[in-house]
């Protein structure tokens, strides 16, 4: 993992004593609250429904125990006792005051954290697949680019007052969890002839009008990236449409230039930077950066365990579970273990003070001090020998962190609705809890195997609806919450936006319609093995339209 | 309305000419359609001339006038609005503009050190609580990227020698 050096460590402190000014001018009314918010926007503070929320970022994901204590530590503390673990793998707080925010940020930055441009109109928190430096299918960490990208784009001078907010995601594995095609920029590490570098795809989002990337270069070496991307960076904030928020995002200037056209002006922009314009990123810097992603000393190991093959025939549920929420690690004896955080019922993405705790001491004692927060709004222990696993489990199992559901029905992506967020239409939490209540049986649940549900509260896409392959999206009808399906969708390497299936559904006929859908799939299933959103690709979407609304 | 210049108050000489006659004497902007469309009568005039950029203005129309006018204003007309801080890293750092560089407008103190990094030299605010602007350029001490203040950044200063 990255350490900060003494530049890092400057910057934040310097940061937090800024933040503690602006704050303390904003509460002697020195300044407006119109002036005060690209402040605090900039600082990851909103103004919610009930108070202020904070957004922490995690920097691609990435925790380790001191880290996760700290966090846990901050809401004990300054909330009432969990964090909610966000779609761009931050931590959000949902009940900080705005005058201790200084000082929780002050106490991040004791374990080299802050909530630096975590929203605002600026380049966001860069994401990465949460198995990075662990999974086999990946051909190098992407972490180290994803830091280099964090700090170049760290209180930027140029582009902190861009037409919309810039998200920015990292992969290098063929197959991608970091949704890059639904990000205003997503890099697909690749190597040509020795040579690391990235597939650059702009312009993609999710929101209103999702769109997916365009292809822009197959390949920029990766001693250039950072000059490439100051060019599109350029492009986007001096021809990006600042008219209609709505029209703001990089999407729409990639779409209404046409992507060959934007190319062409990134690339005139490229070509016309002189050499004192270059970032220069020095050769030693990518090396020692690089340096801190070094694998962990893992232990020789054969593939299997014997003490994982004995636990799993002695406990059914422990076996359940390391069938489910395991992922394949590239050294033999190891495993990537997911603490699912969509308990049947519960609220998704939340981790109480005292899980937090737990999740730490499991880090420091069987992970290599390493935790990841997925996009999924899960965590992540990377590297755990099979060895281990049963010690980890029976931990998690205490704490109530043993969900069996990796990328099943019930583990959803739920952002927070009306229950909590004031751009919300309609509630997502309970309708993400009843339609979990409907597949809580675990056989059947695993019956229909990988099936992502997503669900947002409005047209804002947080809950990115769009690509889920069952979609749900909660709109106001006169007063009224309504829900609007669409099936397809997905947010992997193939990624598509979902096509919506008919007239939105009253609250209470969502959870039907959702069975409907999947006992319609089980049934046209080729086997047991053709996944829910392979079916779907494969015959489209009337089968379901018709098995939901032929009735009416 | 105040005006600081390189870090301390200065007595503003300049007056910006929207339409109209101009004045037969001082140092005047006009817009830039202005400028390109009458430059020679402007660039006639015994006074310093300078031009005001607006948002949607693009820096390279300037090209043929950059050794002739001592004065480049850009506009915000809301401080949300960053398309300034392109123009002026374009002045500075492609264009080789080395006059003064003056953010006018929605200036706020918070902003002008971003201002400074990208090329400004002057910021004409009327929140001029002077001592506090002039502590807002000092807020950070080091920088990750380079950009038009000459700053050497972090990744480059990690790897050098002090």
């Amino acid at each position: 993992m990255y350490r900060y050096d003494e530049f890092d460590a400057k910057i934040v402190k310097e940061r937090v004593d800024q933040f503690r000014g602006q704050v303390e001018r904003r509460l002697s009314g020195e300044i407006l609250e119109d002036e005060f918010k690209p402040l605090r926007l900039q600082n990851g503070v909103y103004l919610q429904l009930h108070a202020y929320m904070l957004r922490v970022a995690i920097p691609y994901g990435q925790l380790n125990a001191a880290r996760m204590r700290k966090l846990s530590k901050i809401a004990r503390d300054y909330d009432r006792g969990y964090g909610h673990m966000t779609t761009r793998q931050n931590i959000q707080y949902n009940w900080v005051a705005l005058k201790d925010i200084p000082d929780v940020l002050a106490e991040l930055a004791e374990v080299e954290m802050h909530a630096i441009q975590t929203s605002g109109n600026c380049i966001r928190n860069v994401t990465s697949d949460h198995f990075a430096g662990a999974t086999i299918d990946e051909i190098m960490d992407p972490r180290p680019w994803c830091e280099i990208i964090r700090q170049w784009s760290t209180f930027h001078p140029e582009f902190a007052f861009l037409p919309r907010k810039f998200k920015i995601a990292v992969t290098a594995a063929e197959h991608d969890r970091a949704a890059i095609r639904v990000h205003d920029i997503g890099l697909h590490m690749r190597e040509r002839d020795g040579v690391v570098g990235f597939e650059v795809h702009v312009g993609g989002v999710q929101g209103r009008t999702p769109i997916i990337a365009a292809l822009v270069n197959e390949f920029v070496p990766e001693t250039e990236i950072l000059d490439y991307l100051e060019a599109i960076m350029r492009v986007y904030n001096r021809f990006g449409r600042r008219d209609n928020k709505y029209k703001a995002r990089i999407k729409i200037l990639v779409t209404e230039t046409g992507a060959e056209e934007f190319t062409r002006l990134v690339e005139e922009e490229y070509a016309a930077q002189q050499v004192s314009e270059k970032i220069a990123l020095p050769q030693a810097e990518i090396d020692r950066i690089n340096a801190y992603f070094a694998p962990p000393a893992f232990e020789e190991k054969s593939e299997t365990s014997e003490a994982f093959e004995r636990a799993k025939i002695a406990d059914a549920a422990f076996a359940n579970w390391a069938k489910i929420n395991l992922h394949p690690h590239k050294a033999p004896g190891y495993t990537s273990v997911t603490i699912s955080l969509k308990p049947i019922g519960g609220l998704a993405g939340d981790a109480t003070d005292s899980q937090m705790t737990v999740m730490a001491h499991l880090a420091e004692t069987y992970g290599f001090d390493d935790i990841r927060v997925t996009h999924a709004q899960n965590v992540v222990l990377p590297h755990v020998a099979l060895d281990d696993l049963y010690d980890v489990y029976r931990e998690l199992d205490a704490a109530g962190l043993t969900t069996a559901n990796e990328s099943l029905i019930t583990d959803m992506i739920v952002c927070p609705g009306l229950d909590y967020c004031n751009l919300a239409n309609a509630r997502s939490i309970p309708v993400g809890q009843e339609i979990q209540k409907v597949f809580s049986d675990p056989d059947y649940e695993q019956d229909i195997g990988k099936l992502h549900i997503n669900i947002s509260g409005c047209i804002n896409a947080c809950g990115h609806h769009h690509v889920g392959h069952i979609g749900i999206l909660g709109v106001d009808r006169k007063g009224e919450e309504y829900y609007q399906i669409s099936l397809g969708g997905r947010a992997d390497e193939k990624a598509a936006v979902g096509q919506i299936i008919g007239k939105a559904l009253r609250h209470e006929e969502v959870p039907g319609a959702v069975k409907t859908i999947v006992d319609t799939y089980r049934d046209l299933r080729t086997n047991s093995d053709e996944k829910f959103i392979d079916a779907v690709e494969r015959v489209g979407v009337e089968p379901f339209q018709e098995a939901i609304y032929a009735t009416d | 309305m105040p005006l600081i210049r390189d870090g301390a108050e200065a007595e503003d000489t300049w007056t910006f000419i929207n339409e109209g006659d101009l004045p037969s004497s001082g140092c005047i902007t006009v817009p830039l359609a202005k400028l390109t469309e009458e430059s020679e009568t402007l660039l006639a005039r015994n006074q310093q001339i300078g031009v005001r950029l607006e948002p949607a203005d693009d820096p390279y129309d300037l090209t043929p006038f950059l050794d002739r006018i001592a004065m480049i204003e850009i506009d915000f007309p809301k401080y949300t609005d960053g398309r300034g801080y392109s123009q002026a890293q374009l002045l500075r750092r492609r264009l080789g503009y080395t006059g003064e560089l003056r953010a006018v407008g929605h200036v706020l103190r918070d902003q002008i050190l971003y201002m400074n990094r990208s090329g400004f030299d002057a910021y004409q605010t009327s929140r001029a609580d002077l001592p506090n602007v002039v502590q807002a350029l000092e807020e950070y001490s080091a920088f990750y990227q380079p950009a038009a203040d000459g700053q050497t950044s972090v990744f480059t200063r990690r790897h050098t020698k002090a």
